[in-house]
């Protein structure tokens, strides 16, 4: 049966972590919001209660948090030419299925981006020219600077409360900061946490070889903290329980601690749930969005009707509505034209792994993103004359796992494989088991894209989203370079046992093990709209009252996770919401 | 405007008991559906301070509609349906009639039973009762009929109660201390009039009438109403004025947060109310007079339910009450020399424990953290030990709880058995 529900000021397509918080600043401002979300209602307390031990069976390796891929998968391959196959099995990219998103389950590191990742284009002409880039890269600034998304970086740590140790305020470097860092107006809400006994031997060593180790700040509640919207979050108990798992010790910051008891609250907030939108529909001249269909839980098909659309589900959904609604330019990969589905990027992780002779690292008292990191190769940190890539990574001291099924794989080179021996070995290697993550750049280039299968369809009889993916040159070099890094401090650190790995070496692939999930891209903001979906406001550049948010919106992929630049991008495009379109809708920006 | 009413209402009364007259007030009833806008208002805000909601609102029901039951020691009483309903509800009521039953206890069918806490609306003032008729009347009707009384026998003799009237009922108005002052007799109006505090936390007689011991606590439908009075081992002592109106207002303090039967009061009513009435409230119970309460000797950390408890507290409790009990300010309760754990009572305790507590979501704190309930996860003598613990640990001195303690609470909880052995 088809159904249409009353007109909406708002429609919120997802209800993550730049859903919730779109949908807060615009309930706040007396709109009348309705948020469609494809999976169920979750809460802090009644869905991860603090009484049920966490189950590593049913959370990390069944993935019971996470959508599965027989509900909804992605089509990938390496080149253009290649046909590319459905992901079957769970994969690298972690997505959420339920209220609040990735963010319930994410695992909490919570960075600004520099300056250099907003503007790389600028920045690479002005210290190496065009040379510096290899053929094909794609490098183009975001049309927003981290000096104007500064205020937004500043208000949602403090709705996430998210803990550190700030490196520079106002200008003025601090100790045990990340001396990179952007200059922040007010330090971070909750201290650092405590360290492990991996961090500290990470930190001494880098400081030894004269870099400058700082802790990496967390989504993971460093202290009890009242945030920006009143809520309450308890400090962290460090359980080792937080990437795929509901954090029900109310200190993990994710939409469900942090904003929904709020927004739950509001009368001119709604939240249709178990929902997955199908369609963004719009006038048939397609110059306005009209509101968006969805299917229900029943398998009704519903109708939303609403003065603006906000697009705000995972990255890689948020190209494909485009793409399935037929709004703007799509990318055509043999003309290099279009712009839906273009400058899509992923990461480039290098690790050094190593295992100590008599250490106890004692790993099961862990975070998400309990690390220690060293900045002094990521972003433009560092000169790149004559080393033929741009970007680099942050590289840390990474102490997110100690469960025993995950753990139970890690014993020393030549271990036996079974029986006595390997028990003992793998009591002896969890405590001596450490490993440096270099979490890489990936800037877009002109053969990595995302456009729609034209074999696979999902259980609507839509078209799949297809990857066109590997790595670049660009990746190759810099990945390399990383991982001699991290092999080099993990020796410092006084390993028994030192291996490195760079991921570029191998083509890309979704099932890799230990692999980044952060993709980035496809609806990219910019200052041009033939390189760019939208504008600097996260506005369409053809269709004024869609705005698609998250970090499907950025043209390259930094050094760093990307949550908290998904929630300054967010809350900076709410204010222009707010401030200006409200009083005059129409093109934020006209060129 | 309301406001003004109300002070002028009150200080008519200050100056020599001048009260107003039935008759006059009779006309301002016949005019009620047209009161005006600030007379529906301020009566809004007493149907708020009276928390008519809680009882007369089924849970998941319209408003005032009737329809929940509450356990008595006597047997169950339906709320009845007090909305402008003319079959169903009090829509043909006059003003007379619902005074009858709001200060004198006496409905259509005869006495009301006093789990209606007309013993306390008999304090009301003339204005402010117009004033919440004025109100009521404007409440949209929702027909639903309401069968009040499924009292056993005797109970079910509503006649009883004019015997139990004569003995019990104290239909003197509120009569404000000009030795006290302005906030104190506010706030004295406010609990005793219209929050009616002492219907839960003041100790019952055999026949369900108050006792002489006012505010000192009790237990009742499996909670433990706790003692209010100044002492600091198990009542408000230790609280400030301050931490009583944050409570109030937010269903949170720097010591604790708010459990059962209560929440419901802060979420429908008290969060509601302005600061003044708040600081009148706090000050009106800082007013009271001191009492000594006896603090027992704590048992000794060797005894054997203490150390067994201790143990249950590091791995069931820590994580979130922290490892010295301090809990979170505004969040999670402290269990250290928390008073509503020296209760000597454990009701609340083992309610909580079996069953869990939603917490407190109010305007002023919408976190709303919950406990969830051990039921199923810890044998009786489990929790018995670590609410041993708890009562005899962290500057706590209480009496131990059993095993048959918990096993009577999970009986009348319903709580499920534990899903191990």
């Amino acid at each position: 049966m088809n159904y249409k529900r009353p007109k909406a000021d708002v429609v919120i397509i997802g209800l993550g972590w730049s859903g919730s918080t779109m949908a807060e600043e615009l309930t706040r401002a007396g709109l009348n919001v309705v948020a469609i979300e494809r999976g169920a209602w979750r809460d802090t307390t009644t869905s991860f209660p603090t009484t049920r031990d966490p189950d590593e069976l049913s959370g990390s390796v069944r993935k019971d948090i996470l959508q599965a891929p027989v509900t909804e998968t992605y089509t990938v391959r390496n080149k253009a030419d290649q046909t590319a196959l459905p992901l079957r099995r769970y994969h690298n990219l972690t997505l959420g299925n339920n209220v609040g998103g990735a963010g319930t389950h994410w695992a909490g590191a919570s960075w600004r981006w520099q300056s250099f990742d907003h503007q790389p284009y600028t920045r690479v002409m002005e210290r190496y020219g065009a040379k510096q880039l290899v053929d094909g890269l794609i490098l183009q600034d975001w049309g927003v600077t981290y000096d104007d998304l500064e205020p937004f970086y500043d208000r949602f740590e403090k709705i996430a409360g998210t803990s550190g140790t700030a490196g520079v305020i106002n200008g003025v470097k601090q100790p045990g900061g990340n001396p990179f860092e952007g200059s922040r107006t007010s330090p971070y809400p909750t201290p650092a946490l405590e360290r492990t006994r991996a961090n500290l031997l990470f930190s001494e060593a880098a400081t030894r070889l004269g870099y400058h180790p700082f802790p990496v700040p967390s989504a993971m509640i460093g202290a009890p903290y009242t945030n920006a919207l009143g809520l309450n979050l308890a400090p962290c108990t460090y359980c080792g329980y937080c990437q795929l798992y509901g954090c029900g010790n109310w200190s993990k910051s994710s939409p469900n601690i942090c904003i929904l008891p709020v927004l739950m609250q509001r009368p001119n907030f709604t939240v249709v749930t178990e929902s997955e939108v199908i369609r963004i529909n719009t006038t048939p001249d397609k110059k306005m969005a009209t509101g968006v269909t969805f299917v229900d839980s029943n398998g009704d098909i519903g109708e939303q009707p609403a003065d603006i659309v906000i697009t705000a589900t995972f990255t890689l959904d948020n190209t494909r509505l485009l793409l399935l609604s037929g709004i703007s330019t799509p990318y055509d990969f043999a003309s290099g034209q279009g712009v839906v589905g273009r400058a899509f990027t992923f990461q480039t992780l290098s690790w050094g792994f190593m295992f100590f002779e008599n250490e106890y690292l004692n790993p099961f008292m862990n975070t998400g993103a309990l690390a220690t990191q060293i900045d002094d190769f990521n972003g433009d940190n560092f000169d790149h004359t004559g080393l033929g890539f741009i970007g680099g990574a942050g590289i840390q001291s990474l102490c997110n796992q100690g469960l025993p099924i995950g753990m139970a794989g890690l014993v020393p080179e030549g271990s036996p494989q079974w029986g006595k021996g390997w028990k003992q070995a793998f009591q002896k290697g969890y405590q001596n088991y450490a490993q440096i993550q270099g979490q890489g750049t990936n800037f877009a280039h002109r053969e990595q894209f995302l456009d729609l299968d034209p074999t696979y369809k999902d259980r609507f009889g839509q078209p799949l989203l297809r990857i066109t993916f590997d790595y670049n040159e660009n990746d190759r070099r810099s990945g390399r370079f990383v991982r001699d890094k991290c092999v080099e401090i993990a020796r410092e650190m006084g390993a028994k046992q030192v291996w490195g790995d760079s991921f570029p070496d191998q083509p890309y692939s979704g099932y890799r093990p230990w692999d980044s999930s952060h993709v980035q891209g496809g609806v990219v903001m910019g200052e041009d709209p033939k390189t760019s979906v939208q504008n600097r406001y996260q506005q369409n550049w053809d269709i004024p009252n869609l705005f698609v948010i998250g970090a499907s919106s950025f043209p390259n992929n930094a050094g760093y996770n990307p949550t908290v630049a998904v929630g300054a991008t967010t809350l900076w495009t709410a204010k222009a919401i707010r401030e200006m379109y409200l009083k005059n809708p129409g093109p934020l920006v006209r060129v | 405007m309301a406001r003004y009413l109300l002070r002028s209402a009150l200080r008519a009364c200050i100056n020599g008991g001048v009260a107003l007259s039935v008759a006059a007030l009779f006309a301002h009833g016949a005019q009620a559906q047209d009161a005006p806008a600030d007379r529906v208002e301020h009566g809004r805000y007493l149907a708020i301070a009276s928390d008519c909601v809680a009882c007369h609102t089924a849970p998941g029901g319209k408003p005032f509609a009737g329809g929940l039951d509450l356990n008595t020691p006597f047997g169950t009483i339906t709320a009845s349906n007090i909305t402008s309903d003319r079959a169903t509800g009090i829509g043909s009521w006059t003003l007379q009639q619902f005074d009858a039953a709001v200060r004198h206890g006496k409905g259509p069918n005869g006495h009301l039973y006093p789990a209606m806490p007309y013993t306390a609306y008999a304090r009301m003032t003339d204005a402010d009762l117009a004033d919440l008729w004025a109100y009521i009347r404007t409440v949209p009707a929702v027909s639903q009929k309401v069968v009040e009384n499924k009292l056993p026998f005797p109970y079910n003799i509503r006649a009883a109660l004019i015997v139990w009237n004569a003995l019990f009922f104290d239909s003197t108005p509120f009569k404000p201390d000009s030795a006290k002052s302005d906030a104190v007799n506010r706030g004295a109006y406010l609990v005793e009039a219209l929050a009616h505090c002492g219907i839960c936390h003041t100790p019952k007689n055999a026949f369900g009438s108050d006792s002489g011991a006012t505010y000192q606590g009790t237990s009742l439908q499996g909670w433990h109403a706790p003692d209010l009075t100044n002492n600091d081992h198990t009542g408000l002592g230790k609280w400030s004025a301050e931490d009583i109106v944050t409570y109030l207002r937010s269903g949170t303090n720097r010591y604790t947060a708010s459990s059962g039967p209560m929440t419901e009061v802060i979420v429908n009513s008290t969060q509601h109310l302005t600061d003044a009435d708040l600081q009148a409230i706090a000050a009106y119970f800082k007013a009271l007079p001191a009492r000594h309460v006896e603090a027992p000797q704590p048992l000794p950390a060797t005894n054997a339910q203490v150390e067994a408890g201790r143990r249950e507290f590091v791995v069931q409790c820590s994580a979130c009450h922290t490892s010295s009990g301090q809990g979170v300010a505004n969040m999670i309760p402290s269990l250290q020399a928390n008073p509503a754990i020296n209760a000597k009572s454990p009701d609340s305790l083992l309610n909580i424990l079996l069953a869990g507590t939603t917490g407190p979501a109010t305007t002023a704190n919408p976190t709303g953290a919950a406990m969830p309930g051990f039921a199923w996860k810890l044998q009786d003598d489990q929790i018995a030990n670590v609410l041993t613990y708890i009562r005899n640990s962290q500057g706590n001195a209480a009496p131990a709880v059993s095993t048959t303690d918990v096993a009577k609470a999970r009986k009348a909880l319903g709580a499920q058995p534990v899903v191990w052995h």
